[in-house]
């Protein structure tokens, strides 16, 4: 017995995994040559999985500017902004976030994960209520219970549910923070955010919407969710990330609540952790800039997923519903899904494998995220080896059904 | 007030007051898992009815649109045996309405 023991089930089920002679959560590339193509065991591999939505990672003004801002403010802040206060670059990100969204106030976090964390358990707490969709990110249920707010969970965009829940709550004190999602994770569907705004303005809750995935992928100016479903005044909170379309790492939350910068002296996983290197901060500018003048970029990725969403569905294969840039195949058992996860790698094309209770049925889950930098070409690879080795395990052809009807 | 909470007490501790609860969970654990169970206070909802997490979540909220209430997820992790649950719903329902 060690003191890990107790993750003992945990370790049985990653074993049985190991045998099939991969490690599907710890793949390791011999390098990365862009944001489309790796090299793995001295393949020449296609990227399908990397959530580099924009395909910013190599973009020459991107590096250049952390190049430069490397050399001249250093490596490293060596700490955080309370203690190390902040560099010029931390206040132009935060200014240039709230011109973005149009917001009076924009707050940078180390992480999108750190973001979540310290947001949400700040804004509620004892005695204060939780509303979270049921599908909700790890970094949302960890905020969750960070703050000792009471937390109560809805079913996956239900706004009906949401209503029912916080009519329950009727009569008791305490603030209300809805917190959804602008495109989930594991299916790449998007929030009924409407609707969901509509359940705020009549119940007096605050909404919060993470839009970690649709920054930079939704909006007709790349705001998010929010923006395309024309509610961005009925969200209190925004949240999100640089880690995906901006091609960094990062997390911020902006909002127009006056007393926002409270945040700053009470916001624990905001103050006692080191702030980001200066070259992130530069590339990360960059890339917003790059975001908001080059709308191209957008198109290129919409293009792409939606050559990925239907290819995959006219080859039979069951996917989530909107063609948006994460899309997830739906395996019909654990089975199937490593074999085919593993022979996809094995010729040239890496994407995730997604299993339960990461997925938000019992499903496994094949899932691909798009880039604006893929190529057309690049794509119909993807999509012929998707048919291949579909027919090779022999649920293509045979009975489409078994490839999934899950969802 | 005072009164209204010791009726409450009272109704509590009279033992077949909670029988029907049982019987209510027994009812929503068949629909949910599409086939009879026998259960009593000591069933342990993961083990011996064989829920996985997604399982235990549809289950719960069935449990909370019979009740109408909502479970916080701080009070779920608390509930391992049906006996738990019987108390959590008790509790819920008796806050709902004082």
């Amino acid at each position: 017995m060690t003191i890990l023991a107790k993750h003992a089930s945990y370790k049985l089920a990653y074993d049985a995994l190991r045998k099939h002679g991969v490690d599907p959560f710890n793949v390791r590339f011999d390098s990365v040559l862009s944001p489309t193509e790796g090299m793995l065991d001295g393949r020449r591999t296609i990227l399908l999985g990397t959530n580099n939505y924009l395909g910013l990672t190599f973009d020459p003004d991107c590096i250049a500017k952390a190049v430069e801002a490397t050399r001249r403010q250093g490596t490293g802040t060596t700490g955080s902004r309370i203690a190390n206060g902040s560099y010029d670059g931390h206040l132009l990100l935060e200014q240039r976030l709230a011109e973005f969204y149009g917001r009076a106030h924009a707050m940078v976090f180390s992480t999108g994960y750190q973001a979540n964390l310290g947001v949400l358990s700040t804004l509620v707490g004892r005695g204060d209520h939780l509303m979270l969709d049921a599908d909700s990110h790890a970094s949302i249920y960890d905020g969750s219970r960070l703050g000792g707010a009471e937390v109560i969970r809805f079913r996956h965009n239900s706004a009906d549910d949401l209503y029912k829940r916080l009519r329950r709550l009727s009569g008791s004190p305490g603030e209300r923070l809805i917190v959804v999602e602008g495109i989930y994770s594991m299916l790449g569907d998007t929030a009924p955010l409407k609707e969901i705004a509509a359940v705020k303005r009549e119940t007096g809750a605050y909404l919060l919407v993470d839009e970690a995935h649709s920054l930079g992928v939704l909006g007709a100016t790349g705001r998010g969710l929010a923006e395309a479903a024309g509610v961005e005044e009925d969200v209190d909170f925004i949240v999100g990330t640089f880690s995906k379309s901006l091609g960094s790492v990062g997390g911020f939350c902006v909002s127009n609540s006056p007393d926002f910068d409270i945040m700053r002296v009470v916001c624990r996983p905001y103050m006692f952790t080191a702030s980001l290197p200066p070259g992130v901060i530069a590339s990360t500018l960059e890339a917003l800039h790059k975001l908001e003048t080059q709308p191209v970029l957008r198109a290129n990725l919409m293009r792409n997923a939606a050559r990925l969403h239907d290819g995959l569905g006219a080859l039979g294969f069951t996917t989530g519903p909107h063609a948006n840039p994460i899309v997830a195949v739906v395996m019909p058992d654990q089975e199937i899904a490593v074999t085919f996860w593993k022979m996809l790698l094995e010729s040239g094309l890496y994407l995730n494998l997604a299993l339960p209770p990461a997925t938000p049925s019992n499903a496994p889950l094949l899932r691909t995220s798009v880039s604006a930098a893929h190529t057309p070409k690049q794509i119909d690879t993807a999509l012929d080896l998707f048919a291949q080795v579909g027919r090779e395990l022999g649920f293509l052809s045979s009975d489409r059904r078994r490839a999934g009807g899950v969802i | 007030m005072r009164e209204t909470h010791q009726l409450a007490l009272v109704a509590g501790n009279i033992d077949l007051a909670e029988k029907p609860v049982r019987d209510e969970i027994a009812t929503v654990f068949e629909q949910v898992l599409g086939h009879p169970v026998q259960i009593t206070d000591d069933t342990d909802i993961v083990e011996d009815l064989g829920l996985d997490s997604l399982g235990v979540m549809n289950f719960v909220m069935a449990i909370e649109d019979f009740y109408d209430i909502s479970i916080p997820l701080d009070r779920i992790a608390q509930v391992q045996t049906v006996g738990d649950l019987i108390h959590a719903v008790e509790q819920l329902r008796s806050g709902a309405n004082s």
